[in-house]
């Protein structure tokens, strides 16, 4: 009998490896066809796409592409923007935030459900329907910089950065696990003389890191595929993005082989910023220990 | 240090009147406990003092400022939670410096002042230590310490023992009074455990749906309980109530009796009574003596409960209704012997009925 349930325990041990790998291959063979076509010149790539060549780093194997896309497009410039702008608007908007859901939750403050209301409510907008309203506001607003006060902010990092610090569902994260702190732990500070301030940058962030690396993930996955947003308020490429980007790629003769070098190449910012994350992740949850 | 006064002190949460007029002064250094079932109001009344909640009306002194309006940190005042509040993120050494942190102080002046805290409570050894890996009495000693670092005017104590077992709780009740000792400030201690009030107390408030039911020393309350919720309160096992008819008053005395009670004389201690009229008589367990002779009242043993030093017996009286008494032997009785009871007339307890 033991070595039947111990054979049975092996076989559905088994069985769910395999599903597993499955699952993982499905996920990971597009990658691993990006990555292998991007070495490979585009007659080879179109002739191997049909078998599984197309996953094996054979044939005429050459890193060419990645030197034409280079030549191409101002990938260096692109990859920069987009870091530059992403970084930006992920690390501003953990702050303003996690601020506003502090305020949400700690504070006591006339109007505050009212306006979290109206806040999760922008949730139902797609961007879309905003997009063309958002465009004329933008194109008129005033800046003061370097060249004293200008009007309009078209073509800038600011007009990409500003408008996406703050949002309805990174507030809500915020909200939902701030309600989770023990509120005796925030009463404890304040009757020990801790001012907002010093709560909200002592207590409270110091024990936010699951949420704060959450919500810093879904931030970056957002802004680092920006593309509709982009397309509209840069027209001049010293401002755009990885996305806006990819049409270079298109025009003419389309050549594949470049096409997967470009996407192997703003693909690695994305995978560097998940596996950086997932270590602070798993660090914030086992520095917490909050017990009992 | 300093004293406190409330006076007509009200919260009211929309419709809902939580504390309904609280009058009560605290002298400086007394040790004052709030006692209560639960949902009374006392730890809301503590959260005002804090700060933590608003007062609707009233005013409330702490030393000679009135600090209705001031925050929780302007008050003078540190508090120990129920569930510690001890923050996960910091090593004890950190939690216990957190106030002087926030003040500026400098390090040479958190250090001594750790270094005091820990010594006063023991815990040398733990300042490098995070809470998680804390017991939960040491958990408390270390939210202890946060509070007594500052040396606030007030500490407030909200439950603090509640989380504990049994034996630590009397360990940890017996420091905070030794604290109380050593310190010498204001303190307030919320609790519903009536053994902890009485040992720890000066002085107790014994509230009840937010009204104060009485104040005064434990012995005080114990011994002449303002009403039938002080009497029934106060002490354990709680007090035999049992309906007697009022047979005739000659000034200050009642004489009393019921169908399992011979007729007593007892004090009516102020209150009012008719002839004729029906009331309670209330007998601590522990002043109840097995007569060998006739007795005073008399009953059929229902349940005995031997603890040693201690004998609870449960006794059904001839009318009827239950009554315990708690003798300061060991003892053995049959389930259903005949038993006749005695008590002094003088530490007996008439209530009109409510």
């Amino acid at each position: 009998m033991a070595m039947i349930s111990a054979d049975n325990r092996g076989l559905r041990l088994a069985t769910r490896y395999a599903v597993l790998v499955l699952i993982a291959l499905i996920f990971v063979f597009p990658l691993v066809f990006m990555v292998m076509s991007s070495l490979k010149p585009s007659q080879q790539l179109l002739e191997d796409s049909a078998n599984l060549r197309a996953f094996l780093p054979v044939g005429d194997i050459s890193f060419d592409n990645y030197t034409d896309a280079f030549r191409r497009a101002p990938v260096a410039t692109f990859v920069f923007n987009s870091v530059l702008v992403t970084g930006v608007t992920v690390l501003l908007s953990l702050l303003i935030c996690s601020a506003a859901g502090f305020a949400f939750v700690f504070v006591d403050w006339k109007g505050r459900n009212l306006l979290l209301a109206v806040l999760l409510a922008t949730l139902i907008l797609p961007f879309e329907t905003i997009a063309i309203p958002m465009l004329l506001m933008v194109a008129h607003l005033p800046w003061i910089g370097m060249e004293g006060l200008t009007w309009g902010w078209l073509n800038s990092y600011r007009v990409q950065i500003i408008p996406f610090i703050a949002d309805g569902l990174t507030v809500f994260l915020f909200v939902q696990y701030f309600k989770d702190l023990p509120g005796e732990l925030i009463e404890a500070a304040r009757v020990e003389g801790a001012s907002w301030g010093q709560i909200y940058r002592r207590i409270v962030m110091p024990l936010s890191g699951p949420i704060l690396a959450t919500a810093a993930i879904l931030k970056f996955l957002v802004m680092y595929n920006q593309y509709l947003w982009p397309l509209m308020v840069t027209q001049e490429e010293g401002y755009r993005p990885v996305m806006v980007g990819l049409q270079y790629f298109f025009q003419l003769n389309v050549a594949w082989g470049e096409v997967m070098a470009y996407l192997s190449l703003i693909t690695v910012p994305v995978l560097a910023f998940y596996l950086y994350l997932q270590k602070a992740f798993i660090a914030s949850i086992a520095s917490t220990g909050v017990k009992g | 240090m300093a004293r406190i006064s409330l006076k007509d002190v009200r919260k009211s949460y929309g419709t809902a009147h939580v504390i309904k007029g609280v009058d009560i002064d605290i002298e400086d250094g007394e040790f004052c406990v709030f006692v209560g079932p639960s949902g009374c109001g006392k730890s809301t009344l503590l959260r005002m003092i804090a700060g933590l909640e608003d007062i609707t009306s009233g005013t409330l002194e702490i030393g000679d400022r009135t600090v209705n309006d001031l925050p929780p940190a302007q008050r003078g005042v540190a508090m120990v939670f129920q569930s510690y509040a001890i923050f996960p993120h910091m090593t004890v050494r950190e939690n216990v410096a957190f106030g002087l942190t926030i003040a500026g102080a400098s390090k040479a002046e958190k250090d001594a002042k750790v270094a005091e805290a820990a010594r006063i409570l023991q815990m040398e050894h733990l300042l490098d230590r995070r809470p998680s890996q804390l017991s939960g009495g040491q958990r408390q000693r270390v939210a202890i310490g946060r509070a007594i670092v500052r040396k606030p005017q007030v500490f407030l104590f909200d439950e603090p023992l509640s989380n504990l077992d049994a034996a630590l709780r009397m360990d940890m009740r017996m420091e905070i009074g030794k604290l109380h000792n050593q310190l010498g400030a204001t303190m307030i201690y919320v609790t519903h455990d009536q053994v902890e009030a009485m040992t720890l107390a000066d002085k107790i408030v014994v509230l009840k749906d937010g009204q104060v039911m009485q104040v005064g020393a434990p012995m005080d309350l114990y011994h002449n309980p303002a009403n039938l919720f002080v009497a029934g309160f106060l002490g354990a096992p709680s007090m035999n109530f049992l309906k007697v008819t009022v047979q005739g008053i000659d000034g200050g005395r009642a004489l009393v009796s019921n169908g399992a009670l011979d007729p007593v004389e007892v004090a009516t201690a102020g209150r009012s009574f008719r002839a004729g009229e029906t009331a309670l008589l209330g007998l601590r367990p522990q002043y109840l003596t097995v007569s060998e002779g006739p007795g005073q009242l008399h009953g059929q043993v229902a349940l005995t409960e031997r603890l040693g030093a201690e004998t609870v017996v449960e006794i059904t009286l001839k009318d009827a209704s239950p009554l315990i008494a708690a003798l300061a032997h060991d003892a053995v009785f049959p389930l259903g012997a005949m038993v006749n009871l005695n008590f002094d007339p003088a530490r007996a307890h008439l209530f009109p009925m409510e």
